[in-house]
């Protein structure tokens, strides 16, 4: 309804095309996506009165990888104090040795959040990649600003948090930073931009921004394409991965499924497609379940780019496995950015054992009294899979509520945190007890002790986080 | 879970054979769309789909706020419920600590649908 008529004179369209939702996602599905983008692309024009002066031509389309959740970069953090070259995206040599070469050479810029912790390493590899591969190095820039860790920020994040800071050991701290740094990386000739925490949808918002020439305050066309680089974040999310309920919504090539492809036009406004000769679909379903993903207010999806705006959004089939969003608007940027800060939590204690046959939940159910009255240190969180658990909570209420239903096979799992890692420890030793000294017919008991990591967050003021880029050239 | 209603003009049916939805989370907080699979449904969603029926469904996590946005040009509705999520990925003991699967949760409320709508139903009546 506010979408503006197709103007006549309109700058090509763009196409962005992801290849993962998260880190650990497939690294076999950038191929299609890469191939795809390639056939639709078309030949590359030759090259006319090459001016060796010249800036470098922006790319003609992208590939994005979203490989940052809540938790991954305090992980990544984790790794890059135990040796300072690691701490970027494991999966990123899988992931970029299938399609760098490709990239390259037909004009396909590469922008990805795949530096977590430390994307200089990240670019570095990336280099080293290419002369492994015979290519010639890559342009490759570097976005700075988001990594708030060092003793430099630590006033301004008590100041945002408070004295409890100052009792916590903190493993990482960044802000989510926006579109505007990679935007002028591609700008300033680059082919590859690696990225550590920035929103997810910056990803899609940057090469628009670039591609378009958009200001950093037209709000609607950068509502309109964040809203498409939402619908990318997720990867196959939004082309029936994580969609598919036999009987009620069944997905065709699931073990195949494809990644997803936007088209988005000089206003922003973007069409989702997918890969080629992949599975899954793209329809209005599988459209409308990704939109809302991860959405709170839906007339204020807050990003450091834009307000984006979808409560009078829809979509409509355009095709086959082709959706078009419509309706989308964008408000006035948020004045602060978001700053999650990650701290250690001491220890997370868990431990299984399994029941099964006659009178099976019953043995678990008194499993779990003789592990409660063994500890009475830790606060026990009582699992019975197979008959309540997932849907259950941490106080109880629901496992207390359920009778003995005389489920057969159940796996009784315990859980507790503790700060003191001895004390955590004896849960897996009663748990592992439980062989000789719990109920008849125990098997199967599996522990783990995992280093807890907890997250507060806070905004702080854009101008106390300087952001930039920096190119990167030098071979490791 | 199909039941006839005494006066037969109703029947009662689980919310998944009328809508469709995803979990997300942020924090301590989870987002659970509800979107109707035929236009003809949406009103019934609209009407018995309220904040405080969600509530009810998910009182033994124990939400300190339940917010609904309800969306016509998607025919969806977003729920979004507050401290339900034991303290988030990174604090719950659950073993699914995104509540990845609270969406099941939601769809299995009871949806009371006139019968004239019942060929609009996805799945098989059993269901």
């Amino acid at each position: 309804m506010t979408d503006p008529a197709p103007s006549t004179v309109t700058a090509p369209s763009l196409l962005i095309g992801c290849a993962a939702g998260f880190s650990g996602d497939r690294t076999d599905v950038a191929a299609a996506v890469v191939d795809t983008l390639i056939a639709r692309l078309g030949p590359i024009a030759p090259a006319t009165g090459s001016d060796p002066t010249a800036p470098p031509a922006l790319p003609r389309a992208f590939l994005i990888f979203e490989t940052l959740a809540e938790r991954t970069l305090a992980l990544a953090q984790l790794r890059r104090r135990a040796d300072p070259e690691a701490g970027y995206e494991p999966l990123l040599d899988l992931m970029l040795r299938p399609v760098l070469a490709r990239c390259l050479a037909h004009g396909v810029g590469i922008v990805s959040n795949f530096g977590a912790a430390n994307p200089r390493a990240a670019a570095r590899h990336i280099l080293r990649l290419a002369r492994e591969l015979d290519l010639p190095a890559p342009r490759i820039a570097v976005l700075e600003g988001d990594d708030l860790s060092a003793p430099g920020f630590r006033d301004l994040l008590r100041e945002r948090i408070g004295a409890t800071l100052d009792d916590l050991r903190i493993v990482s701290a960044n802000a989510y930073i926006g579109a505007e740094p990679i935007a002028a990386a591609l700008r300033a000739g680059a082919q590859i931009v690696v990225c550590g925490r920035v929103a997810d949808p910056s990803l899609t918002v940057g090469p628009a921004m670039a591609h378009f020439g958009w200001a950093a305050d037209d709000w609607e066309k950068l509502g309109r394409a964040t809203m498409a680089g939402h619908l990318l974040e997720c990867g196959a999310q939004v082309c029936g991965g994580y969609f598919a309920d036999p009987g009620f919504k069944d997905v065709p090539g699931l073990d195949q499924v494809g990644f997803p492809i936007a088209e988005i036009d000089a206003e922003g406004r973007c069409t989702i497609g997918k890969s080629e000769g992949t599975g899954g679909f793209v329809n209005e379903a599988t459209v409308k379940e990704q939109l809302l993903y991860e959405v709170h207010d839906p007339a204020a999806y807050l990003t450091p780019d834009v307000v984006a705006d979808i409560a009078e959004a829809s979509v409509s089939v355009v095709g086959a496995d082709r959706v078009a969003l419509a309706g989308v608007r964008g408000h006035a940027r948020p004045t602060h950015y978001k700053v999650n800060v990650c701290h250690e939590g001491g220890w997370l204690a868990e431990g299984e054992i399994s029941y099964a046959g006659a009178r099976a939940e019953g043995r678990a159910r008194l499993a779990a009294d003789v592990l409660r009255e063994r500890l009475p240190a830790l606060d026990l969180r009582v699992d019975l899979i197979g008959a309540v658990s997932i849907l259950a909570d941490d106080t109880g209420r629901m496992l207390a509520a359920t009778p003995d239903a005389g489920v057969r096979d159940v796996r009784l799992r315990v859980a507790a945190t503790h700060h003191d890692r001895a004390v955590a420890e004896t849960l897996g030793r009663e748990v592992t007890a439980l062989y000789t000294c719990g109920p008849a017919g125990g098997g199967g008991v599996r522990c783990s002790l995992t280093p807890r990591l907890n997250t507060i967050s806070c905004l702080v003021p854009r101008d106390a986080v300087p952001v930039g880029f920096e190119m990167i050239r030098e071979a490791a | 879970m199909n039941t006839i209603d005494p006066d037969g003009a109703d029947i009662v049916v689980p919310l998944y054979r009328a809508a469709h939805g995803r979990t997300g989370d942020k924090g301590d907080r989870s987002n659970i769309s509800v979107i109707a699979w035929h236009a003809d449904l949406w009103p019934l969603l609209v009407e018995q789909i309220t904040p405080e029926a969600v509530a009810t469904q998910f009182r033994h996590r124990a939400p300190s706020r339940v917010q609904r946005f309800v969306m016509p040009t998607l025919q969806a509705m977003n729920f979004v419920l507050d401290a339900v999520l034991d303290g988030g990925v990174n604090d719950a003991r659950n073993l699914d600590t995104h509540g990845k699967s609270l969406s099941f949760l939601l769809l299995d409320m009871p949806l009371r649908v006139p019968t004239a709508l019942r060929h609009r139903l996805v799945g098989p009546d059993a269901g």
